[in-house]
């Protein structure tokens, strides 16, 4: 079940995702890596308490220690207006619109994936890049996110199980282990 | 209750005259803007356990502020651009309890000696308002060898053959080299630059209480999870533990109240929103040569010349690709650097000539890789590509760069005002930056970037690439680099000099006509020198404090 997304916008959503990022055999796809979860998990991070903005610390438990990222930090008073404006716009409130009026990640994705059109999983992959071109900022967005949700830490909802890290040989976090002398100036 | 004295801003600076401060008995309250990941808040002298490696939290989510949808800056080049070309990230320095220091990689070098005294070294530029500080290194040496030891820096005394002198070593040798700077050291080495390890406030053996650093990789642009950074750590604890010292975080300076020639105490917003005034005796101002010039316009303080020279470095981001993998997550970012730019040779007096400039300078050199694979992501272009791209790794695991933090010379058009419409989240209005280099800079720039291109191929590059910060085009908030520039070094909006008409402080940071105003950050700085401004600024904060309670 999606967070914030609907499951129509779901089947977009990871039909964009795998264009963007597809997968090479080594390199998992962008939604078998959990991207679509990020971004939803982003969309509606002020749905879970505390919000899913900031994971924790000081370590993740991957390399021993606890598993402290999975604990998400509280926001500040100004951090959840900066993050509330960033995700849901500014939506008239005049505590929101100091400099204008902002449209949110969330009016963005969901007159975003509209405009690709109910057909987009129908249509060949030459079709859909078509489309994703003439979305300009929209795809610059959500391949930004793509990005994030690929290679970002698993706690977020992609790169599950770190599978993207170790396709491309990055070890992601390593404390509290670090490295010795020898790896850090051997070859 | 009246204070002794309040600070504005828990940075380097901030944290460093709060030491002197407190140490000496006077009660104090540091009034910091952003949110305290550094402390723990049950007992402000242990670490809080915030700080990870996590590249999304601090490189794509501003963990460490400021965020620029409710603290925006605005940009410009000239007045010609109108009120404004771009309203975001403008030369964002962490808004946070332990302000630039928590992000940085701990490079902290000295100035040498002719960096106090360019006017009368080398002479005047025209278009530039170069000048001698009313400070030698001399007089600072004492207070670079404490702040040394209170941040513990690693480093190699002798490695460098053009620094200044030193009354002794440094506290801790260098940690372990990295691969790739030990490749392009020797590269440099053989092009008869001079590289050595960069003295770095990353702690190489236990020291103070912190343990060693682990070289875990996430450095630069990250707090570090073990405390192994001593900037500012060391002297926020040291100074909270002397029971004088109180620390408000999520508290905005909005005014400095001030009563003739007095400042009585400081306005502030709190968490909540609501305001109330600190009284105090003295007002240290340390919020960096952004807001620093922003919070003494707001007070109607400080004369014509606040936010006048404001300085950054001039950067040029020398990359090559490599056939071999270098992995630059492994280790503290930076651990190699060369001065050779600094220095005025006979190949620099020809380049200035040969570009109608009586002299030419550029700044040190940065030996690092990339370590980050979500902005390695962004990088490439989306589809079928990608994945590829990523495991091949051009632009991170099979990249080395030279980054030259080149000197920027003061200019009174460059500078620091008040927006005229745009305000932040609390209703204040926020720093507009004027600014655009001086044509010294690019002839510097361009001098030095052909031999370090040079040395990248010595070592085995590939394809080869140079860029600045800022950049001559490029949209400001949507490219990489652009007309804004990149650096986080921010230097020279309050000047010091003894003269009031052409300075905003006196030789110990005090504004020019109050009493007990006092600026501690790199504000004060009268040129930018070739290095990263936190050792400089971190003397000179100790050594207006000093001068404070004496």
């Amino acid at each position: 079940m999606p967070l914030w997304l609907t499951e129509d916008e779901c089947r977009v959503l990871r039909a964009v995702c795998d264009r963007l990022l597809p997968g090479d055999g080594t390199v998992p796809s962008a939604s078998a890596a959990g991207v679509v979860d990020y971004i939803d998990g982003l969309l509606g991070a002020f749905l879970v308490d505390p919000p899913r903005i900031w994971a924790g610390g000081p370590v993740s438990g991957r390399w021993g220690g606890g598993e402290g990222f999975a604990r998400f930090h509280p926001l500040s008073r100004l951090e959840e207006l900066a993050w509330r404006i960033r995700i849901e716009g500014s939506q008239g409130l005049p505590e929101r619109e100091f400099n204008g009026p902002v449209v949110g990640w969330q009016q963005r994705y969901r007159e975003g994936l509209a405009r690709l059109g109910a057909d987009f999983c129908d249509l060949d992959g030459a079709a859909q890049d078509e489309r994703l071109r003439a979305a300009g900022d929209f795809t610059d967005l959500v391949f930004a996110h793509c990005c994030e949700g690929m290679y970002g830490a698993p706690e977020y909802g992609g790169n599950r199980g770190g599978a993207c890290w170790a396709a491309i040989g990055f070890p992601g976090d390593v404390q509290p282990r670090g490295w010795l002398p020898e790896e850090v100036a051997g070859p | 209750m009246t204070l002794d004295a309040v600070v504005v801003g828990s940075g380097p600076g901030g944290a460093a005259a709060a030491d002197v401060l407190a140490r000496a008995g006077w009660t104090i309250a540091i009034v910091e803007k952003g949110s305290d990941h550094l402390l723990d808040a049950g007992d402000p002298t242990r670490p809080a356990d915030h700080f990870s490696n996590d590249e999304l939290k601090f490189v794509h989510r501003c963990f460490l502020g400021p965020d620029p949808l409710v603290e925006p800056r605005t940009f410009r080049t000239g007045e010609e651009d109108g009120e404004r070309l771009h309203v975001g990230e403008v030369n964002s320095i962490p808004s946070t309890v332990g302000g630039g220091g928590t992000h940085a990689d701990g490079k902290v070098p000295r100035f040498r000696e002719e960096d106090f005294c360019l006017l009368s070294t080398y002479g005047p530029i025209e278009g530039a308002s170069v000048a001698d500080w009313p400070v030698d290194y001399a007089e600072l040496e004492p207070f670079y060898a404490d702040a040394e030891r209170a941040i513990g820096v690693a480093g190699e005394a002798g490695a460098n053959p053009f620094a200044a002198w030193r009354s002794g070593p440094y506290p801790m040798p260098p940690g372990p080299p990295m691969y790739g700077a030990l490749l392009s050291a020797a590269a440099a080495e053989h092009h008869g630059l001079h590289p050595y390890p960069a003295p770095t406030a990353a702690n190489s053996v236990p020291y103070d209480g912190r343990p060693a650093c682990n070289d875990c990789g996430f450095c630069a642009f990250f707090g570090c999870p073990i405390h192994a950074k001593g900037d500012p750590v060391a002297l926020l604890t040291r100074t909270l533990a002397t029971g004088n010292a109180e620390l408000l975080a999520d508290t905005f300076a909005a005014r400095i109240v001030v009563r003739g020639r007095r400042a009585t105490g400081v306005e502030v917003i709190g968490a909540d929103g609501s305001r109330r005034t600190i009284g105090a005796r003295t007002v240290v101002v340390a919020g960096g040569a952004v807001e620093t010039p922003r919070l003494l316009l707001l007070s109607g303080i400080g004369g014509p010349l606040v936010g006048r020279f404001l300085m950054v470095h001039f950067q040029t981001i020398v990359v090559g690709t490599f056939t071999e993998r270098l992995h630059a997550h492994k280790g503290r970012a930076v651990t190699h650097v060369h001065d050779d730019a600094v220095v005025v040779d006979d190949d620099a007096r020809a380049a200035a000539r040969a570009a109608g400039l009586p002299w030419l300078r550029g700044g040190m050199v940065e030996h690092g890789g990339a370590a980050l694979p979500v902005v390695e992501a962004k990088l490439y272009p989306w589809g079928q590509k990608h994945p590829a791209l990523m495991r091949s790794s051009p632009m991170r695991d099979r990249l080395w760069a030279f980054t030259m933090q080149g000197e920027d010379l003061p200019q009174i058009t460059n500078r620091v005002d008040l927006d005229p419409s745009v305000r932040d989240a609390r209703g204040v209005p926020v720093a507009r930056v004027t600014y655009r280099p001086h044509r010294h800079e690019l002839a510097a720039s361009a001098h030095h970037r052909t031999r370090l291109v040079e040395v990248l191929r010595t070592m085995g590059s590939t394809w080869t690439s140079v860029a600045t910060s800022p950049a001559p085009r490029g949209r400001p908030g949507r490219d990489r680099i652009s007309p804004v520039p990149d650096s986080r070094h921010v230097m020279g909006t309050t000047r010091m000099g003894d003269d009031p008409s052409t300075s905003v402080v006196d030789r110990f940071g005090r504004v020019h006509g109050l009493d007990n105003v006092i600026v501690a950050d790199s504000s004060v700085f009268v040129t930018s020198a070739g290095y990263g401004p936190t050792l400089t600024l971190v003397a000179l904060a100790a050594r207006a404090a000093t001068a404070l309670v004496r």
